[in-house]
C-alpha cells in the first residue's frame, strides 16, 4: 500500500511522509490551515503557498515551510507528491502521491460549491480516494451559497432597520472571510472580532484583502449601531458578546441544517454555509475521481462507505482516523 | 398553509417571546376566522390524529428521494425528528402550490378511510408540491407530534391582544378539548348563554418550587399547609345534571373514573372542584403505580376497580351555585368546600377533604418535608389563605415544597442520541447498578439534569468510548458515575433490574467516583423496603 492509516495520521512509508499528522513527525504535507489538520510540532511542513502564512500565524513563525503551487510536483524517493485546489478555504488542497504508475489522492477537507475566494476544486483522476464525510448523509443538501449570502443581507438590513445590530458567527479562518466577501457594504458598516481580524491580517500578507474593523476597547460603540459583526462561534455567550447589545445573532455552518443543532446554539437564525461537500457534491467528487477504492473517513464514515458500496459498485471502506470528530463549531 | 409555514417560521427562528407574540398576532390579523381557528388549535397542541403509520410514512418517503431504506433510517437517527428527515431528502418541489389550512387538515382528518393507495397518492403529491417550510408542516401534521415552540401562556397573550380581551378570559375559553371544525371564533371566544359549554375547565392555578427558606414568605399563620400528593390532578364539574373530569394535561378523564359517576347527582348542578385523584385504601393513598396500572386501560375490570379503588382529594372549590368564585380568597372558598363535603353523604366516600396541617413554626413544616415520604406524600403545599386562584403558573399566592429526592449512584452503560434540539446528541443515558454476581443492570433511563456543557462533553466521550451500536443506541465503556435522584421506588416485573423508579433525573456527574464506587441492586432492594415499610 502506498499510503497507511496510522495512529500518528495518514502515512507514506515510500515517501515517509505524512497527510495532516495528528502527532510530531519529521516531514508533514499539510492540507489546509484548519488546527484540526494543521498541527504543531512536525520537522518539516509541506502546503500550498496561500497556507504558508497561515501556519505561521497559527504554529509560530520559525517552523520550517516549503510552500508550493498548485500541481507543482515534488519527488520523494520515488513518490510524486502535488498538491491541488480542494475548494474548501484559501489554499486549501488535496494531496496526489503517484508511485510506479498507482495514483492516491487524499482529498483534505473540500467542496465543489464555488464561494469566490478559494480556488475551486478540481477533480483528480485516481485508483484511491480518501474522502471526508462530514455531511455523508443524503439529508445534508446545502441551498446555493449566492441564495444564502442574499437571506443573509436581507436579514442584517431589517435587523438594522429595527435598531439592532447583526452578529455573524463563522470559523474565523475560510467562514469568515467568505461571509465578509459577500455582505453588502451598502447595508451598513462591518466589524471584526479580534480572532477575525488576526487571521485578515496573516491573508493580507499573500495580498487577500477583506473589509471590516476590528473592535477594540477604543471602538466608538455608536459607530457599530446596525453594523454586522463577525466572530468565531466561540463567541457565543463571551463577555464580548455582551458588549455588542442590542443585537440578533446568527451561526453559520452546514451543521443549521438541522433545526434541532440551531436550536441548541440558541441563536434566532442558521444560515445554512458550509467550506464542506454535501451529500450531492460528495457523491459527484467520488465519480470523478475514478476510483475504484475509497476510503471514507471523518463523519458518516459507516453509511456513506455502505451507500457507495450498494449504490455505486465501489470498494468502499471506512477509516477510523483519531482526534477527527468534527464538531458543530466548524464545517 | 404558506401563511401558516411562515408563522411556523417566524416563531421558529426567535428565541425572543416578544417576536413571537407579534408573528402569532400579525397571522390572526390578516387570517379568516375558519384558518385563525385551525391555527389556534394546533398552536395550542389540540393536534390531529396520526392519519398514516410511520412506517409507511419512511418507505415513501425513501422511494421518491432514491435512497435504500436504511439509509433513511440512520439519517432519521441523525436528524432525530421524522417530519423533518423527510422534508430534507425529498427532491426539490415541482411547484408552490398552497392549500388553505383547514382543507388540509380535514383531508387529513379523512385519510383513515381512504385506502393505501389512495392516501400515499395525495401525501406524496403533497410532498412533491409543496416548498420546504409547507413540505415540513404538512408532514408534522401527519407524524403528529406537531409542536410550535410557543407555550400557551404566548398564544393566550396574542389572542387577548388580537381580540382586545383579558387574558385570562381568553384563558378560560380555551381550556377543553374543543373542535375547530365545530366552533367559530364568535362561538369559541364571546359571551355565552349558561348550558352552552357545561363540560369546559378552569385553567388550572399551578404552583412554583419554593426556592428560598420558608420564612420569607411571612406569619405562617397566613398559610394553609397540605400535603402534597402524588396522584393527578384533576377538576370536577357538575353542571346541569352532567360530571365531566378534567385531567391537569386537558384530557377528558370521566369514563376511566366510574368511581365518581354517582357525583353527577350528588353533588349540586354549577360545582367545580379542584383536587388530587389517587388511588386510596385504609385511610392513605397507594403508590402511584398503581394508578398507573389502570390508567392505560381501556376497558376496567371489577378486579383493577378493586385494586386501585379512587378517591379525589379536594383542596379547592372554583365554581359553586353556577357562579365563578375563582377571585374570592382562598379562605372563603375553603369553608365552602368544607361545608359541602360534610353535608353530602356521598355514599362512596370518593371526595375527601385535603386535610390542612396544623404547624406553629415554619421549622417544625421543614422537619414534616422532610419525612414527608414516610406520611405518604412529597412534600407540602403552602397556600395563602387570601390567594385567589390564579391562571396558569405564578408567583406569590401558592408554592410547592418538596422532600428531597432519593438517591442511587449508577453507572453509565448505554446512550442514545436525543430528539428536537437534542438530536444527533447523546442525550438519554441508561444506568446500572451491580447485581450479586458482579454484572451490571439497567435500573434507570434519564435524559435530564446535565447543563448543556456536561452534555457535550460526555457526548464526545461516548462517541470516543463505544462498544457496540444497535441503531440508536451506544454501548459505552463503563467508567462514569452518575448520581440518579427520583421521587419513589417500586418493584417492578416489567423491569429487568426488578424495580421501577419515579421521575429519575441525573443529579449531579460523580467524576469523584470509580465505577466501583456505584450502588448495586441489593442496595436498591433495601431501599424498596425502607421506603414502602
Amino acid at each position: 500500500m502506498l499510503l497507511e492509516f496510522t495512529e500518528r495520521g495518514i502515512f507514506c512509508p515510500q515517501a515517509d511522509v505524512y497527510i495532516d499528522p495528528w502527532k510530531p513527525v519529521a516531514h508533514a504535507v499539510i492540507t489546509h490551515g484548519h488546527s484540526d489538520h494543521a498541527r504543531w510540532g512536525m520537522g518539516r511542513y509541506l502546503c500550498h503557498r496561500d497556507t504558508e502564512p497561515i501556519l505561521r500565524l497559527r504554529l509560530g513563525p520559525d517552523i520550517v515551510c516549503q510552500p508550493v503551487d498548485y500541481k507543482e510536483t515534488v519527488i520523494v524517493n520515488g513518490v510524486s507528491i502535488s498538491l491541488h485546489p480542494a475548494g474548501h478555504i484559501i489554499g486549501s488542497a488535496q494531496v496526489r502521491l503517484e508511485y510506479k504508475g498507482e495514483v492516491w489522492v487524499v482529498s483534505g477537507d473540500y467542496k465543489l460549491a464555488t464561494d469566490g475566494l478559494s480556488q475551486p476544486y478540481e477533480p483528480v483522476r485516481c485508483h484511491h480516494f480518501v474522502t471526508e464525510s462530514t455531511f455523508g448523509l443524503p439529508i445534508y443538501r446545502f441551498p446555493e451559497p449566492l441564495q444564502v449570502f442574499a437571506d443573509m443581507n436581507a436579514w442584517w438590513a431589517a435587523n438594522a432597520a429595527e435598531g439592532y445590530n447583526t452578529v455573524l458567527l463563522g470559523y474565523a479562518l475560510g467562514k469568515s472571510q467568505a461571509i465578509l466577501q459577500h455582505l453588502d457594504p451598502a447595508i451598513g458598516p462591518v466589524f471584526l472580532h479580534g480572532a477575525v481580524a488576526n487571521v485578515n491580517a496573516a491573508l493580507a500578507t499573500i495580498g487577500k484583502d477583506f473589509r471590516g474593523e476590528r473592535i477594540t476597547a477604543e471602538t466608538d460603540r455608536n459607530a457599530v449601531k446596525g453594523a454586522a459583526i463577525v466572530a468565531p462561534p466561540s463567541a457565543l455567550g463571551s463577555p464580548w458578546l455582551r458588549k455588542m447589545v442590542p443585537y440578533r445573532i446568527a451561526m453559520c455552518s452546514g451543521w443549521m441544517q438541522l433545526r434541532g443543532a440551531r436550536r441548541r446554539k440558541g441563536v434566532d437564525r442558521g444560515f445554512v454555509l458550509s467550506d464542506h461537500c454535501d451529500w450531492d457534491q460528495l457523491n459527484r467528487a467520488v465519480a470523478a475521481t475514478g476510483a475504484d477504492q475509497v476510503y471514507v473517513t471523518h463523519g458518516y464514515e459507516g453509511p456513506f462507505a455502505r451507500w457507495l458500496r450498494e449504490q455505486h459498485g465501489i470498494q468502499a471502506t471506512e477509516v477510523h482516523l483519531q482526534g477527527t470528530e468534527t464538531t458543530e463549531d466548524e464545517a | 398553509m404558506k401563511r401558516f409555514a411562515r408563522l411556523f417560521t417566524a416563531i421558529d427562528q426567535t428565541t425572543k417571546t416578544n417576536d413571537k407574540v407579534a408573528a402569532i398576532v400579525d397571522y390572526l390579523k390578516d387570517s379568516d376566522d375558519r384558518s385563525s381557528l385551525y391555527a389556534i388549535a394546533l398552536l395550542i397542541g389540540n393536534r390531529p390524529k396520526r392519519p398514516v403509520n410511520t412506517t409507511l410514512l419512511k418507505q415513501w418517503a425513501a422511494e421518491l428521494a432514491g435512497i435504500p431504506f436504511w439509509l433513511f433510517e440512520e439519517s432519521y437517527h441523525v436528524v432525530g425528528d421524522l417530519a423533518e428527515s423527510i422534508t430534507l431528502v425529498l427532491p426539490p418541489p415541482t411547484t408552490g402550490a398552497d392549500y388553505p389550512l383547514p382543507d388540509v387538515i380535514e383531508r387529513l382528518a379523512g385519510l383513515p378511510e381512504l385506502e393505501e393507495v389512495r392516501k400515499k397518492e395525495f401525501i406524496v403529491r403533497h410532498w412533491l408540491e409543496l416548498d420546504a417550510d409547507q413540505r415540513f408542516v404538512f408532514t408534522k401534521l401527519i407524524t403528529g407530534n406537531f409542536r410550535m415552540g410557543v407555550s400557551r401562556q404566548l398564544v393566550t397573550k396574542a389572542l387577548a391582544k388580537h381580540l382586545d380581551m383579558d387574558e385570562s378570559a381568553v384563558a378560560h375559553r380555551l381550556m377543553g378539548k374543543w373542535v375547530a371544525a365545530d366552533e367559530t371564533l364568535e362561538s369559541l371566544f364571546a359571551e355565552r348563554p349558561d348550558g352552552t359549554r357545561d363540560f369546559q375547565p378552569y385553567p388550572f392555578y399551578l404552583a412554583y418550587a419554593l426556592e428560598g427558606e420558608p420564612e420569607s414568605l411571612g406569619a405562617i399563620d397566613d398559610w394553609y399547609i397540605e400535603k402534597k400528593l402524588d396522584g393527578i390532578r384533576g377538576q370536577l364539574i357538575v353542571r346541569n345534571g352532567q360530571l365531566f373530569i378534567w385531567s391537569r394535561g386537558e384530557d377528558l378523564l370521566t369514563d376511566k373514573f366510574p368511581e365518581f359517576a354517582g357525583l353527577a347527582n350528588a353533588l349540586p348542578d354549577g360545582t367545580v372542584i379542584d383536587g388530587e385523584i389517587i388511588p386510596w385504601r385504609d385511610g392513605r393513598p397507594l403508590p402511584f403505580q398503581v394508578m398507573q396500572t389502570r390508567i392505560g386501560r381501556k376497558n376496567l375490570s371489577q378486579r383493577q376497580l378493586k385494586e386501585a379503588p379512587l378517591v379525589m382529594v379536594c383542596y379547592d372549590l372554583l365554581e359553586w351555585q353556577g357562579t365563578d368564585i375563582r377571585e374570592k380568597p382562598l379562605q372563603g372558598r375553603r369553608e365552602i368546600l368544607e361545608t359541602l363535603l360534610a353535608s353530602i353523604k356521598l355514599a362512596h366516600g370518593v371526595l375527601l377533604l385535603s386535610a390542612t396541617l396544623a404547624f406553629n413554626q415554619w421549622n417544625e413544616v421543614e422537619v414534616f418535608r422532610k419525612q414527608a415520604r414516610g406520611f405518604h406524600c412529597e412534600g407540602v403545599m403552602l397556600k395563602r389563605r387570601d390567594s385567589a386562584y390564579g391562571t396558569g403558573r405564578r408567583k406569590g399566592g401558592w408554592w410547592k415544597w418538596k422532600t428531597d429526592p432519593l438517591t442511587v449512584d449508577g453507572v453509565l452503560i448505554y446512550a442514545q442520541s436525543g430528539h428536537g434540539r437534542r438530536a444527533n446528541l447523546y442525550t438519554d443515558y441508561t444506568f446500572a447498578v451491580w447485581d450479586d454476581a458482579g454484572a451490571l443492570v439497567p435500573f434507570a433511563k434519564a435524559y435530564s439534569g446535565l447543563t448543556d456543557k456536561e452534555i457535550a462533553e460526555l457526548d464526545n466521550w461516548i462517541k470516543r468510548h463505544t462498544i457496540d451500536k444497535f441503531g440508536p443506541v451506544r454501548s459505552v465503556t463503563p467508567h462514569h458515575v452518575f448520581e440518579i435522584a427520583f421521587e419513589g421506588i417500586q418493584q417492578s416485573t416489567r423491569h429487568k433490574s426488578g424495580v421501577a423508579l419515579r421521575f429519575p433525573r441525573i443529579l449531579r456527574w460523580r467524576r469523584d467516583k470509580s465505577v466501583d464506587e456505584a450502588n448495586t441492586k441489593s442496595d436498591l432492594l433495601q431501599l424498596i423496603a425502607a421506603v414502602n415499610g
